[in-house]
């Protein structure tokens, strides 16, 4: 630990900016290509034999490219290195050798940017405009689909060829990939513990549990908040404000806060829950004449008491699904009444003409049109609160023992901390189809459910 | 809000300007007793209660002298409050530098970096899917919002593991690579949301005036998307401003550590410095809760047209 130095300013605005220069050097002159490819028609013959050779050689190239960096993440390692007919995948490598030995370091990049935009140059000239219109598409989109593709299409890729290795801490560097393996690894997934003592199933319930309660309570209580505040009525800026506030503060912070809240001698509700059991062990004492009376505060005294929030299992649980609540009520009351706002007057007006009461309006006119809002709103919430885990992490842990990790906890603690890696991506693909499965399921009801209230 | 408009012109409000007896206090419109009015009141009280305490509980730890950390007192301002916790966070003791302003300054470099790449990549990414009908764009939107399915824990071991390969593990870029990457899906959906609401007249007119499609995206679409741009730029900014599990992951050298793995440090001591903990969530989590509360409004605009779009 030290301090901010001005060296170390340097160093990393330095790393940072050169990184983020040369990116965007390297996509710009891609663009570029892309841009003649689709705008730019060769005029004469000499000119199209330049222009589509450089753009084939390029495409080959870029497509050779790709393949060398899909080895070099190790996604295809193993398969380059076993079969030799494949060794042109590293042809990328060796031409940036021989190129790099000739030219000295930073000019080697500088003249192969030269080239590359003086071709662009040579391109433009000897064509002539064509019109195109979707080249515009594919030149504002390619940026986004590259980042895209190489961050989660190829992760999803390599997490698959995972799941069918035997991907471990020992066997990091070199590890063996075969159906075998993954059978091994899916069976493990139903069979064994999935962190080190929970089995599948029993996460699985709990993950459910876990979702249920946290929606059910998100969009009860943003509904019901949201209900309340779409009214004209003094400080309702100051309440919005003030019940936004568990969103806008850093869920890591109030996470570690909340966390210090289950302490057994110092958290805020052992010493609610110890104060009130003195209350009412003192009510008791003063009531002990009427029989009732003395009765009822006698058990209150006895049932409310401190609870051991960190020791057990039950209680653990009820701390994270309680923090958790808290966390994400202001999401849901917020999209709820942004929906509620857009709702017209004159249905409320026209309803209560007819005579409507104001569970006839709610149930008849407010849940129908709230619809658009919170469906969408059901199943991105589903969804979050099911790969949540962070919350989880930062005030159980996952404790005590593994009582109340989710599904994506568990993933976490085993490719994590236990350094199961081929294990964990069978794991991930078991969790990932659970979510599409539910997701198609959910959209297909709720389709469903459209034709009743239409 | 034309809607809310007619509605006060068509119900005389019984009410006169500076004058703030009780029942001014509760006002409303759709013929509610007092009765109903003071328990809504009531209610949105307690709910307020409930989302503010556990932030106050945090200002109350910090202002705790070191001693006096441990209380089962409930009350927001301590006994003996000190600021002696901000101030060793701020100027750190004599001989041993703060790292406050490391951790700050390197979540403040990868975020903002993070968030200006995503807010250009999803921008005309967005405008693409918004303006042009090409082949595999309702597949690519399908794409987009199946992304939201994967567990972010799901991809954190191949992106590991290719950030590790690539010797980016201890490298302000592959936070950033993974954080922007991310972050852009979301920021496509919303901005072509928006993008869909802006009429596409102004762009032919531009157009025809003999505008390039460069020109129509920066003088025409750029201003017009403002907000929207702000809301995403804000979004991004936002989530990896508080990120901790891909930064745990990522960085492991203490020189690197952005401010929810500084923060963790302090309780990952033989004794937890709860005091100072405190005093750093309060002083990271000022300025963004105050960005976020005063940009809200225009954030749930963004969500809602986003999400109620299709």
């Amino acid at each position: 630990m030290g301090a901010l130095t001005p060296e170390i300013i340097m160093r990393s605005l330095q790393q940072v900016s050169l990184a983020v220069v040369l990116t965007a050097i390297t996509v710009l002159v891609l663009e570029v290509h892309v841009y003649l490819l689709f705008f730019r028609r060769p005029r004469s013959l000499p000119s199209a034999l330049f222009t589509r050779a450089f753009q084939g050689v390029g495409g080959a190239f870029l497509a050779v490219l790709s393949l060398y960096l899909l080895h070099r993440i190790g996604l295809i390692a193993d398969i380059v290195k076993a079969s030799p007919s494949l060794s042109w995948v590293l042809l990328p490598e060796r031409l940036w050798r021989a190129w790099t030995d000739l030219v000295p370091s930073p000019f080697s990049l500088v003249l192969l940017y030269v080239v590359l935009i003086v071709a662009a140059g040579l391109i433009y000239a000897w064509g002539e405009p064509r019109p195109s219109r979707l080249g515009l598409a594919y030149v504002l989109i390619l940026p986004a689909l590259i980042g895209i593709s190489f961050l989660i299409i190829v992760p999803f890729l390599y997490e698959v060829r995972l799941a069918f290795s035997n991907m471990a801490m020992y066997t990091a560097q070199n590890p063996k990939f075969g159906l075998k393996y993954g059978i091994e690894n899916f069976v493990k997934v139903f069979t064994g513990p999935v962190a080190k003592n929970a089995t599948f199933f029993e996460v699985f319930m709990r993950t459910v549990l876990w979702t249920a309660l946290n929606v059910t309570f998100h969009v009860l209580g943003g509904l019901v908040l949201a209900l309340l505040l779409n009214r004209h009525m003094r400080l309702r800026g100051v309440y919005r404000t003030i019940l936004v506030l568990p969103w806008a503060v850093p869920a890591t912070i109030t996470a570690m806060a909340w966390r210090n809240e289950f302490d057994y001698r110092y958290g805020f509700f052992n010493i609610l829950l110890g104060r009130m059991q003195n209350f009412f062990a003192d009510l008791a004492a003063r009531t002990a004449s009427t029989p009732l009376v003395f009765d009822l505060f006698q058990w209150l005294a006895q049932n409310v008491h401190p609870v051991p929030w960190r020791q057990d299992p039950k209680w653990a649980f009820i701390s994270v699904v309680m923090t958790n609540v808290w966390l994400g009520i202001p999401f849901m009351m917020v999209v709820i009444l942004g929906g509620l706002q857009s709702i017209s007057r004159e249905y409320y007006e026209a309803a209560e003409i007819d005579g409507a009461s104001a569970w006839q309006q709610f149930r008849h006119i407010t849940l129908p049109l709230l619809r658009p809002v919170l469906v969408p709103a059901t199943i991105l919430g589903t969804v979050w609160t099911f790969n949540r885990f962070e919350i989880i992490y930062l005030v159980t842990q996952g404790g005590p023992q593994e009582k109340t990790d989710i599904l994506v906890s568990s993933l976490y603690k085993a490719v994590f901390q236990f350094y199961r890696y081929g294990f964990g991506a069978a794991f991930a693909l078991v969790i990932f189809f659970i979510l599409l499965l539910w997701a198609v399921f959910y959209l297909k009801v709720t389709k469903g459910l459209k034709g009743v209230y239409e | 809000m034309s809607v809310e408009g007619v509605q006060e012109k068509a119900i005389p409000v019984p009410q006169k300007r500076g004058m703030l007896s009780w029942r001014a206090l509760f006002y409303r419109p759709r013929g509610d007793g007092p009765l109903k009015r003071l328990l809504i009141h009531v209610a949105l009280w307690v709910a307020c209660l409930i989302a503010l305490y556990p932030v106050l509980r945090v200002v109350s730890i910090s202002l705790r002298p070191a001693d006096r950390l441990l209380t089962t007192s409930l009350a927001i301002i301590p006994q003996d409050a000190t600021l002696a916790n901000y101030v060793e966070l701020l100027f750190g003791r004599p001989g041993r530098p703060t790292p406050f302003y490391l951790w700050i300054w390197n979540s403040l470099l990868i975020t903002l970096t993070t968030a200006t790449i995503g807010l250009l990549l999803s921008a005309t990414a967005a405008y693409a899917f918004s303006r042009f009908r090409f082949p595999g764009r309702n597949a690519g939107m399908i794409f987009l919002l199946s992304t939201q399915m994967f567990p972010a824990a799901m991809l954190l071991l191949p992106l590991f593991l290719m950030i590790a390969r690539l010797g980016l593990i201890n490298q302000y870029l592959g936070l950033v690579i993974a954080y922007s990457v991310t972050a852009i899906p979301f920021s496509i959906w919303i901005l072509r949301g928006y993008y869909d609401t802006i009429p596409r007249d102004l762009e032919e007119a531009a157009l025809i005036d003999g505008a390039s499609w460069l020109q129509v995206l920066w003088y025409i679409i750029r201003p017009l998307s403002t907000p929207a741009l702000a809301i995403v730029f804000l979004f991004n900014f936002m989530s990896s401003w508080n990120e901790y599990i891909v930064a745990r992951i990522i960085l492991n050298k203490k020189e690197m550590y952005t401010w929810p793995l500084g923060l963790w440090t302090f309780t990952e001591q033989y004794t937890v410095l709860w005091g100072k903990f405190a005093a750093a969530s309060i002083l990271v989590a000022l300025p963004v809760t105050l960005l976020f509360l005063f940009s809200s409004r225009w954030l749930i605009s963004g969500l809602t047209l986003g999400s109620v779009k299709e």
